[in-house]
């Protein structure tokens, strides 16, 4: 990796501030993207600021809401048993990232900050409509995704906390890449107050996306019989050595209707 | 203490070591004033090479020194040598094109290494190198065997014509056209053998130090074969003498033929460190093994069996083409001609076989041995194959396995392409495997499965392979450049316990046990009184190395010869101490014994009396208990098995999963069972990764796309099912001990076992044949297109 400044701040204010001191400095939390970046040198902040001393952490219900910390890691989110017990289908999400180490490591903050193509939580954030807050804001899941490895984030912006609304079914089912194990494709399926909210992770171009044509065909049916019509359009979807976009396209439907037979 | 003796499981002694973290390894080496190198490899696949200006990397901080071809070339560094000549049809020699170490007016490969960077730290040489600026100007790259023999495709070396490094053929092409004009039926199946990474756990390193004080140079390498490396480097490389130049592989983390290749970073930090007059590292990283680490497998087949109407082949006619790569590895031309079309009959007695290959240049990684080299590609095309013709006259796979099999009154097994085989019993491995596989009750397993949504498939491979290379003055016939002898010397030290000396090299395969084992049984001794030594030619008087599972045959059986010269001095030894006459001398359990008395002396006795010499008959015997060896083997050994895979396909996604895998081998006399099972295990994990996930890819213009792990899929425990292992041994008759060997057959036995079962499970499907790997969206377009067919029909 090339040289750069390491500060490890003790606040949430703190850490805002080294940011905003520094257009090229980046924040880094569990570092399980950032850091194989690094080593590839193909990245070069001036500043790394760790997030690892500034508190959020942590799980609390309230109401029909879970928060969890931003700094919380895969591994807590997928043990904790108030999450198993309100939406399981975070918790299977959160034990199925990347492998043991990562999950010790990553966090959930981490992960949506970086809003990998291919990540999990995106998804899951998505579909079950869930609030980032930040230091500054709160931000709709909706407007919070803006295409692949970026969002609405602003520079000296952090993720304090995710807040997600209890829903009433969910599930989660994942197709991973059989070498680097993130999603070709992972489709997340909620029913929730305010509707069906579908979200698929690593076939968009674009990112984690809300499939409008199964959450149509949902609304009034939340079972797995009806989207047997709907098909995924293969254009805008990814192609690689592991998944054409016409294969992604079809385990889209595979991977929503196995979410959906579980989540019924 | 247990039974440790010759067939127990004994465990390993070096993994203690190992697993505590404990080992040392190549780049646990530092020495005083170590400096670091980095390689600046290409980014392009083929160009020519303009200017390299390395003046601001040679002015960057830390920086010692930055060299690229030219200085070597001033140096009069030669190109890294091939092992092996094969010659064409016409009996005229392959092209051998030069393979600088530092690439000299074009790079031919991603990844090929133009200049060295060497500097304080890793870290300041990784800076400069970045500092390099080289004026490259791009050519069309040939990136695939079908790319490459296209008219009219890019040239790789512009002295080899079409590419082709060789074309070479084996049998008797007249008798293989009368077979074919006579048989009822010709049954033919084109195939391909996917390129390999290898990945081993340890990645390659290699330390150069040069002694100011006596002008000696020593290199520390991840090598499988010390003295050979000190042979390549010091005579043709380097222009070192033997007595002036080391070569320590200490602990090394894995092989798999990767590690047997002079490399040529192996070359310039011990060239520089001599230069610098200071140690030189250089450490690979993961992504650089991909790009320079030799690469496996990469062939274009075509086959055909010649049957009469009951299967019984008549005649096999092969024509192969196989990817070299950018430049001649070690050993790469003998891996497609010796160690694979010379495989191809099998266990089967297919009377006529012919055989020809295209060696051809392309603008990838070279390509060379990777555990199995040759024979599990002809293992795949003929199990393969085998199965077509079951397929295309409905013959029972099974059954045609059995009639066509080598009868055990045969050997020894005189096969129309120059092995004779000396011993085996393929109907009692095949029975064996059958049994333990319940192949019996698998049509219930497989209408269980569709019950549940899954398709279902069972798939069998009867193999045969050769280890134990081999004889020097058959593979010198061949075109191999050196011998292929091991060398074992062993110490009885006074007080009795004993150190081994030997040439194997171990990277993985327990020869501390192994070999300890052997050598406690034999001379009476508990192993943990015996230590193995390898892996240094300070210390072994020569080697060979381990490679092509010929440790325990070959490095064994020295080992056997030197313990004999013991026994047989100790007697003499005896004799006089008991005053006996040494015909009279027997040797058992570590005690010498004058027959019919109760007289006896224990082998510390002797030894103690060997280097200690005052009652001792001096006039006719040297002191000491030392003796060397050098076993020169008589044929190769056949190891052979039969391999049995059950698998499920979910046709929704075309994921399989692999339900079961049955390997029945015939590996000779079992030293150590465990560490046999270990072996197999091993290879049928790298058997189904073949089969199943891994594949390095170019794309058409030659850049590597499965360059990391991120994207080169690597088995994993959970690819795997539990595999069970078993043996049925018949001895090998040529060696002392009667092994064989057993660290490849896993790899060779699987593959077509598992896309035999492949194919089992999508025969509604009207699908004969899928090449490796078979991996879910491969399946998947497979079972789309069979849908519609079937709902038609």
């Amino acid at each position: 990796m090339y040289d750069f400044a390491y500060q490890k701040p003790g606040s949430v204010a703190d850490a805002a501030a080294a940011l905003a001191a520094d257009p090229e400095a980046k924040a880094m939390a569990g570092g399980m993207t950032l850091i194989p970046v690094l080593k590839q040198r193909l990245n070069k902040p001036t500043v790394v600021v760790d997030l690892a001393k500034t508190g959020m952490t942590g799980i609390t219900v309230s109401g029909n809401t879970v928060t969890i910390g931003a700094m919380t890691t895969h591994a807590s989110v997928a043990g904790n048993a108030e999450v198993k017990a309100k939406i399981p289908a975070l918790a299977h999400l959160a034990a199925h990232i990347g492998d043991e180490q990562v999950r010790h490591r990553g966090t959930i903050g981490g992960s949506l900050a970086n809003n990998d193509p291919s990540a999990d939580y995106p998804s899951a954030v998505l579909a079950l409509g869930a609030t980032i807050k930040t230091n500054k804001r709160e931000i709709k899941a909706d407007d919070f995704f803006q295409g692949m490895f970026t969002t609405a984030l602003g520079q000296d912006e952090i993720i304090t906390a995710v807040t997600f609304p209890i829903p009433e079914k969910a599930a989660y089912e994942k197709f991973p890449n059989p070498a680097s194990r993130y999603a070709i494709v992972g489709v997340f399926v909620a029913k929730t107050a305010g509707g069906v909210r579908i979200a698929v992770t690593g076939a968009g171009q674009g990112g984690v996306f809300r499939h409008t044509a199964m959450e149509t065909a949902l609304a009034s049916n939340f079972s797995a019989g009806a989207i047997s019509g709907v098909t995924t359009p293969a254009d805008g979807l990814n192609g690689d050595i592991h998944a054409s976009a016409e294969y992604r396209a079809h385990l889209v439907g595979v991977m929503a209707k196995r979410a959906l037979a579980k989540a019924s | 203490m247990g039974f440790e003796g010759i067939g127990a499981a004994v465990r390993r002694k070096e993994d203690f070591r190992f697993l505590s973290g404990r080992g040392n390894y190549t780049d646990d080496i530092n020495r005083p004033g170590q400096l670091y190198a980095v390689i600046k490899r290409s980014d392009r696949p083929h160009a020519t090479i303009g200017e390299i200006d390395t003046k601001a990397a040679a002015k960057a901080p830390g920086v010692a020194a930055v060299f690229t071809g030219a200085d070597l070339a001033a140096d009069n560094v030669g190109g890294l040598p091939c092992g092996w000549q094969i010659h064409n049809k016409d009996g005229s020699p392959m092209v051998e094109p030069p393979h600088p170490v530092l690439a000299i007016g074009k790079v031919r490969h991603v990844g090929d290494p133009v200049a060295v960077v060497i500097a304080t730290t890793k870290q300041a040489a990784k800076d400069a190198a970045e500092l390099i600026v080289i004026d490259y100007q791009d050519l069309p790259a040939a990136a695939s065997l079908a790319e490459a023999v296209k008219p009219g495709a890019a040239l790789v070396h512009d002295d080899a014509a079409g590419n082709v490094c060789y074309d070479w053929h084996i049998g008797d092409k007249a008798a293989m056209e009368a077979a074919f004009a006579g048989a009822d039926r010709v049954v033919k199946l084109e195939l391909e053998n996917n390129r390999l990474i290898p990945n081993a756990m340890e990645p390659r390193a290699a330390v150069g130090d040069f002694d100011t004080s006596s002008g000696d140079f020593t290199l520390f390498t991840t090598s499988q074969n010390p003295h050979v490396i000190r042979l390549l480097m010091g005579a043709f490389v380097l222009h070192i003498p033997e007595n002036k130049l080391r070569v320590v592989a200490p602990d090394v983390g894995g092989g798999f033929g990767s590690k047997i290749y002079h490399y040529a970073e192996e070359a310039i930090v011990t060239w520089a460190a001599g230069k610098l007059r200071k140690p030189v590292k250089w450490t690979a990283e993961r992504n650089e093994s991909f790009m320079s680490d030799a690469h496996g497998r990469d062939h274009v087949s075509t086959a055909e069996m010649a049957i009469d109407k009951d299967g019984h082949f008549l005649g096999l006619r092969v024509h192969t083409l196989a990817n070299m790569g950018a430049y001649l590895s070690t050993f790469a031309p003998c891996v497609p001609t010796y160690l694979y079309a010379t495989l191809l009959a099998g266990v089967y007695k297919t009377p006529v076989i012919y055989c020809e290959v295209k060696a051809i240049f392309t603008n990838t990684v070279p390509v060379d041995a990777y555990r199995g080299a040759g024979r599990p590609e002809a293992t795949f095309l003929l199990e393969r194959l085998v199965d077509a013709v079951a397929h295309d006259t409905g013959i029972d796979k099974v059954e045609l396995r059995r009639r066509n099999f080598i009868p055990n009154d045969a050997f020894p097994y005189q096969t129309p392409v120059a092995l004779q085989y000396d011993s085996g019993d393929y109907t009692a491995t095949l029975n064996a495997a059958l049994k333990a596989a319940d192949h019996a009750g698998f049509e219930a397993r497989r209408t269980k499965a569709v019950a549940g949504g899954k398709l279902r498939g069972i798939g069998v491979s009867t193999y045969l392979e050769a280890c134990g290379i081999a004889p020097s003055a058959v593979v010198g016939s061949l075109g191999a450049r050196a011998g292929l002898y091991e060398v074992a010397n062993i110490k009885v030290h006074p007080t009795g316990s004993v150190t081994v000396y030997t040439g194997s090299h171990s990277h993985g395969q327990g020869h501390e046990t192994t070999f300890a084992q052997l050598v406690a049984s034999q001379l009476g001794v508990p192993i943990d009184q015996v230590d193995i030594v390898h892996g240094d030619t300070a210390k072994i008087p020569f080697g060979m190395g381990t490679y092509g599972s010929r440790s325990l045959a070959v490095g064994g059986s020295a080992m056997v010869k030197s313990m004999d010269k013991i026994i047989a001095k100790g007697k003499k030894i005896a004799a006089h101490l008991m005053e006996a006459s040494v015909d009279d001398i027997e040797f058992k359990d570590g005690k010498f014994t004058v027959a019919g008395t109760d007289k006896e002396k224990t082998l510390t006795d002797i030894s103690l009396a060997a280097y200690v010499p005052h009652n001792y008959p001096i006039e006719e015997l040297e002191p000491g208990l030392d003796e060397t060896s050098f076993y020169d083997p008589k044929n190769f050994t056949f190891p052979g098995g039969c391999h049995i895979a059950e698998i499920e396909i979910d046709p929704d996604t075309g994921v399989i999963s692999v339900e079961s895998f049955v390997a029945v081998d015939d590996v000779g006399r079992v030293i150590n069972p465990m560490i046999v099972e270990g072996q197999v295990q091993g290879g049928v994990a790298q058997g189904i990764g073949q089969a199943l996930l891994e594949a390095a890819i170019y794309d058409s213009a030659g850049q590597l796309l499965s360059g990391s792990m991120m994207d080169y899929t690597m088995p994993r425990a959970d690819n795997l099912p539990n595999i069970t292992v078993g043996t049925e041994s018949t001895l090998c008759t040529h060696n002392p001990l009667g092994v064989k060997g057993c660290g490849e057959v896993g790899a060779i036995g699987s593959p077509p076992a598992i896309i035999n079962a492949v194919i089992d499970a999508l025969k509604d499907y009207g699908v004969r044949h899928i090449d490796m790997p078979a991996s879910a969206p491969k399946i998947w377009s497979i079972i789309q297109a069979g849908r519609p067919k079937m709902a038609a029909e």
